[in-house]
């Protein structure tokens, strides 16, 4: 009897007598069999493991080996994967990786197909961070030559970041309370997770483009290192250092520093304090006006007054020859001049004062509770409301108000 | 792209222009008529300044992007 293998014969005679052929597989077969029994059990395991022998192959996968001390598995990323992680993978990393076991039946073996990568601590995100920090900083995308000022006024600015969350109600509240003539331009983009670097990067370009806002806040509110890692992407670095419009970075809390806060023209400590930076109180800028206007109107008082002199000693100089009517009309032109000078003057006095009966109502049209809300809180001693530190002194007690409840404090320290 | 207006911020070149008009007319070096045209330059840029500050509320809009290319400033909902 002859059995037939794909392209084996075999005399029946060579088989042991202990095996039937009906057991007997091909290497195809066991392999396929293989392949079911290992994609099915393995479709979604998460491996710990250190990154080695990382290869970037033209195509745009990567393959390498996912190893610890007592074994080793081969591992894989499809170009369209890697493309959503959201840092650089490297030799020597420790990871967690999410995916499911495949087999590659021409070549026998199996190997693990990622879908996602959590690097372990932050060990390994620092030193990335480091990294390309050192190696922006070599290129001298942070030296301070390249930093562009921020307008002192600015009146249109630009945000980039995400159009839900805090940052932006946090900026539009500063701006309301400092400076309401300011107009924000909102370039909403996601601020974590795969993909984000790509948008905020975008986002700065297509500010550029655009090109009608004065200055750009970029940034988000306090985070993980892996939430803030877009911010420490070189993508977002190079979109910083390319933008014409002054950039002010503000990512996180005051302790977070991130890439972006090195390239960027300023760094904010927090989003409000970039807010801050840019809303140069309104009231501030109108007193300022008015005192250059008060400037302008002494020296010109001061010079129309100087001119009279001139003209009554000329009056009453027996050397002057010109004639009379001359020097009247130039004098009554002085007077006129005083008098328009005055009033224009008045007109722009009256302007301005007008500007705190308008900020008035806008006051009083906030109801207390949503004041109370942003973050103010009532001080009462006997049901009476303090305004001044000066009225409460060591050791007396007082009852606060917030917005969702009183409590009662004892005062310290006076200072 | 969009029709760019002016990229420098009209308040901040206004109150440049203010302080310029001060330290001129400071100088002395400038006649009377001079100086009354400068005045006059003044307190019409004050006026418009102040205006501007006064006048404006609060607005925030998103910028887009439409498919030709063209930029778009849309309202934001509250």
């Amino acid at each position: 009897m002859e059995i037939t293998f794909g392209n084996f014969n075999v005399m029946s005679n060579s088989i042991p007598q202990n095996m039937s052929p009906e057991e007997i597989l091909t290497v195809s077969e066991l392999t396929r069999q293989i392949k079911l029994s290992l994609e099915m059990d393995f479709h979604k395991v998460l491996v710990l493991g250190e990154v080695s022998n990382l290869k970037f192959h033209t195509s745009g996968h990567i393959y390498f080996t996912l190893k610890d001390e007592q074994a080793q598995l081969s591992a894989v990323i499809w170009r369209n994967r890697y493309a959503n992680l959201n840092f650089p993978l490297e030799d020597g990393m420790k990871i967690i990786a999410s995916g499911q076991i495949t087999v590659y039946q021409m070549r026998g073996i199996y190997q693990l197909e990622i879908q996602t990568i959590y690097p372990v601590g932050v060990g390994e995100l620092q030193m990335a961070f480091e990294r390309l920090k050192q190696k922006l900083a070599r290129e001298g995308l942070f030296d301070a030559s390249h930093k562009k000022p921020i307008p002192k006024y600015p009146e249109r600015v630009g945000v980039v970041t995400s159009e839900v969350g805090a940052v932006i109600q946090d900026i539009k509240s500063v701006i309301m309370r400092r400076n309401p003539a300011i107009e924000l331009v909102l370039y909403p983009v996601r601020v974590q997770g795969p993909g984000a670097a790509e948008e905020i990067a975008n986002a700065i370009l297509e500010m550029n483009l655009y090109g009608e806002v004065d200055v750009i806040i970029v940034g988000r509110g306090g985070g993980s290192l892996e939430d803030l890692w877009p911010f420490n992407e070189e993508v977002v670095a190079r979109a910083i250092f390319d933008s014409n419009i002054p950039i002010i970075s503000a990512v996180g809390h005051e302790i977070d520093f991130s890439i972006s806060d090195f390239v960027a023209d300023v760094r904010a400590a927090t989003p409000s304090a970039a807010a801050e930076m840019v809303a140069y109180p309104r009231e501030e800028i109108l007193n300022y006006i008015e005192k250059l206007c008060e400037t302008m109107k002494d020296i010109l008082e001061s010079r129309i007054m100087d001119s009279k002199r001139a003209i009554n000693s000329a009056i009453s100089s027996y050397v002057f020859n010109r004639p009379r009517d001359l020097i009247r009309e130039y004098s009554q032109r002085m007077d006129e001049l005083e008098r328009t000078l005055i009033s224009s003057y008045k007109h722009f006095a009256k302007l301005v004062e007008n500007k705190y009966i308008s900020l008035k109502s806008r006051l009083e049209a906030l109801s207390p509770s949503n004041v109370l809300k942003r973050g103010y809180a009532i001080v009462r001693k006997d049901d009476c409301i303090i305004s001044r530190a000066k009225q409460l002194h060591k050791g007396e007690e007082a009852n606060i108000q917030f917005f969702d409840g009183k409590i009662d404090v004892k005062v310290e320290r006076e200072y | 792209m969009s029709t760019k207006k002016s990229n420098k911020s009209s308040i901040e070149y206004s109150i440049k222009r203010l302080e310029e008009i001060v330290d001129l007319m400071e100088q002395g070096d400038v006649t009377l008529d001079e100086a009354i045209d400068l005045y006059e330059e003044g307190i019409r840029i004050s006026k418009e300044c102040a205006e501007k500050l006064k006048n404006a509320e609060l607005r925030i809009k998103k910028l887009t992007k439409d498919l030709d290319g063209q930029f778009r400033l849309n309202e934001i909902g509250e």
